[in-house]
């Protein structure tokens, strides 16, 4: 039983990474139905702004982290203005493209300067408090913490901000919204800095485990897309309770039957839930139009 | 005929080829760009045509590349067998993976593909006894990289042949049906369960067929050859090309292909010059570079005019 918790504790921790990853994944596609497959090195562009803050400039964690997060915000809303806006009305496919043709540009420019990864400082040092038997380390309370906060923070601001209404009210209906006078750029403006931004703090969070290298965010991102696939394309708590399950899940395999499962786990949990239930846990049902 | 005398010539320029650009080095990434150009002529099959996506090719050619790999060195099947016989092993997994996809579409097939291509090299990474891990298979090379060349010419262009003769016949029609509109595919008879899996199958072929082909140029193979990266590459090289068009994937082959050559074999700076072609192609130019020519033929006849 002791081991179980413990195994369940450790997921939670991963889990609540690609619970930040997946929302930023499932903000963008709420709002424009655009699946963005540079989210993962959006964040790691962040990670490497708060790295240089970190070194070069000699910042402390809390200052390098702020200014990873506005980096963030104006990367979210120049990618968006310049690269995906022309495209908003594209097919799925060039909108596909575009994405993957920010991955190559983000992930392409880093490798030219950065060959080995390179150490990022954990947010907090500090032996494993010690719980009934059960040991929690100093960090993962962090993480837990940080991602319960920003989806916490996230639902109030859907539910009780006229901004947030507006979001809402885009990802309904983008017509009747502009009739209602949403400025619609802003609404995306907003989504995609939201996004950057909750993908920097995975990043952050992350990076003292992965070690920076320009490829370090590969494996969280298949992991947000197997999490918010999970919850739920377009289902915000979705998003959290996929990357939460993702984690734990994962954690119990490693722990019970092998180690050798984990690679291929969330690829076979995202083939799997989009055959047998596309929407996933709550997810409304796929509706095509024709 | 007319319609092989541009092909014909084009081939047989490109047979010519090396006694002109001479050197090992040089044949062998030559041979290279072809290999990419046949994974990239199965993969507009599958994108252009029959308007279904696959984020995962490069887990074809590497199911292809150990398929031959294993074949020549544990079974001591002779190349000409064995590239064959990686075709139809990656085409028949291709099957495999064209179930789902009959359920899925857009960035849905998008995902799927993807977490297919990201699984494939992890596998082969850790079924160590078959694939040898990290360590690699090293199966027997050509026997210079000039006949390697011209084997890989050779494949080239029986299988655009195929894919030529694909497009202009009954199946490819109902393909493109497929792609403008499912339902009305439907209403016409057209099965989307054959249709999907077998067109699914063939391209996983022509992928296939390219990872055999790459394997025994470079005389080895191993888990990260053909990655995640590779099979972003492959999509962007028939986006660039122009989705549908065949010379435009083989002409995208080469560029994409020549680009980390150009930069001394730095990656980074290939992948962020592509990412920006890739962004630059999506928002002026949606069909490809092979619209270019079409649309400068307009030109040329609106003056003549």
């Amino acid at each position: 039983m002791t081991d179980f918790l413990q195994y369940v504790i450790g997921g939670l921790a991963a889990g609540s990474l690609y619970a930040l990853a997946a929302m930023g994944l499932t903000l963008i596609y709420k709002t424009s139905e655009v699946v963005n497959f540079a989210n993962g090195e959006m964040a790691m562009l962040s990670t490497f702004a708060a790295y240089l803050l970190l070194t070069r400039f000699q910042a402390p964690y809390w200052v390098a982290f702020l200014g990873a997060m506005a980096f963030a915000a104006l990367l979210g809303i120049l990618l968006e203005r310049f690269f995906m806006r022309p495209v908003q009305k594209a097919n799925h496919l060039n909108q596909i493209m575009l994405t993957l043709g920010i991955f190559m540009l983000l992930n392409g420019t880093v490798s030219v300067y950065v060959y080995e990864p390179r150490a990022f400082p954990r947010p907090v040092q500090g032996t494993p408090y010690e719980i009934g038997g059960l040991f929690v380390s100093p960090d993962s309370v962090l993480i837990f913490a940080i991602a319960t906060a920003l989806m916490l923070g996230l639902y109030l601001f859907f539910k009780h901000t006229l901004a947030g209404i507006a979001l809402r009210a885009t990802a309904q209906n983008l017509i009747t919204s502009r009739l209602m006078g949403v400025p619609a750029g802003r609404v995306y403006a907003i989504t995609w800095a939201f996004a950057a931004m909750l993908g920097g703090v995975a990043g952050m969070l992350i990076a003292p485990t992965t070690g920076l290298d320009p490829n370090f965010m590969g494996d969280v991102a298949i992991k947000a897309f197997a999490g918010a696939i999970l919850g739920g394309l377009g289902s915000l708590p979705g998003a959290v309770a996929g990357g939460l399950l993702l984690g734990v899940l994962e954690n119990l395999i490693v722990g019970y039957i092998s180690t050798d499962l984990k690679a291929v786990f969330a690829f076979s949990l995202i083939l799997l839930v989009l055959v047998i239930r596309p929407q996933g846990i709550m997810g409304a049902p796929v509706r095509r139009r024709v | 005929m007319r319609r092989y005398l541009w092909p014909a010539v084009g081939f047989g320029l490109a047979a010519a080829l090396p006694f002109v650009i001479t050197g090992s080095y040089r044949h062998n990434i030559m041979a290279l760009m072809l290999v990419y150009a046949i994974a990239a002529v199965g993969l507009n099959l599958l994108v252009g045509i029959a308007g279904q996506i696959s984020m995962g090719h490069g887990a074809f050619m590497l199911i292809g590349g150990y398929t031959s790999a294993i074949l020549t060195l544990k079974a001591g099947l002779p190349l000409w067998l064995s590239i064959p016989a990686a075709g139809v092993a990656a085409a028949l997994v291709g099957f495999v993976l064209g179930l789902p996809a009959l359920r899925l579409h857009g960035h849905f097939l998008a995902l799927a593909t993807l977490s297919f291509g990201v699984a494939i090299p992890q596998i082969a990474m850790k079924w160590g006894s078959v694939t040898g891990g990290a360590m690699g298979l090293s199966p027997k090379g050509f026997a210079s990289d000039r006949i390697a060349y011209w084997t890989v010419l050779g494949v080239l262009a029986l299988l655009v042949w195929v894919a030529d003769n694909l497009l202009r016949s009954r199946p490819g029609r109902a393909l493109r049906a497929v792609r403008d509109s499912e339902v009305v595919a439907l209403s016409m008879g057209i099965s989307l369960v054959w249709a999907k899996t077998s067109i699914f199958a063939l391209s996983a072929f022509f992928a296939g067929v390219a990872g055999a082909l790459g394997t025994h140029l470079a005389g080895f193979i191993n888990p990260t050859d053909y990655n995640m990266l590779i099979s972003f590459q492959l999509l962007a090289t028939v986006v660039v090309g122009g989705l549908g068009s065949i010379p435009g994937s083989i002409a995208g082959a080469v560029l994409v292909t020549f680009l980390p050559f150009a930069f001394s074999r730095s990656k980074g700076w290939a992948s962020t010059i592509e990412g920006l072609a890739i962004i630059g192609i999506v928002i002026f130019l949606p069909y490809g570079l092979a619209s270019l020519v079409q649309k400068l033929r307009g030109v040329r006849r609106r003056a003549a005019s």
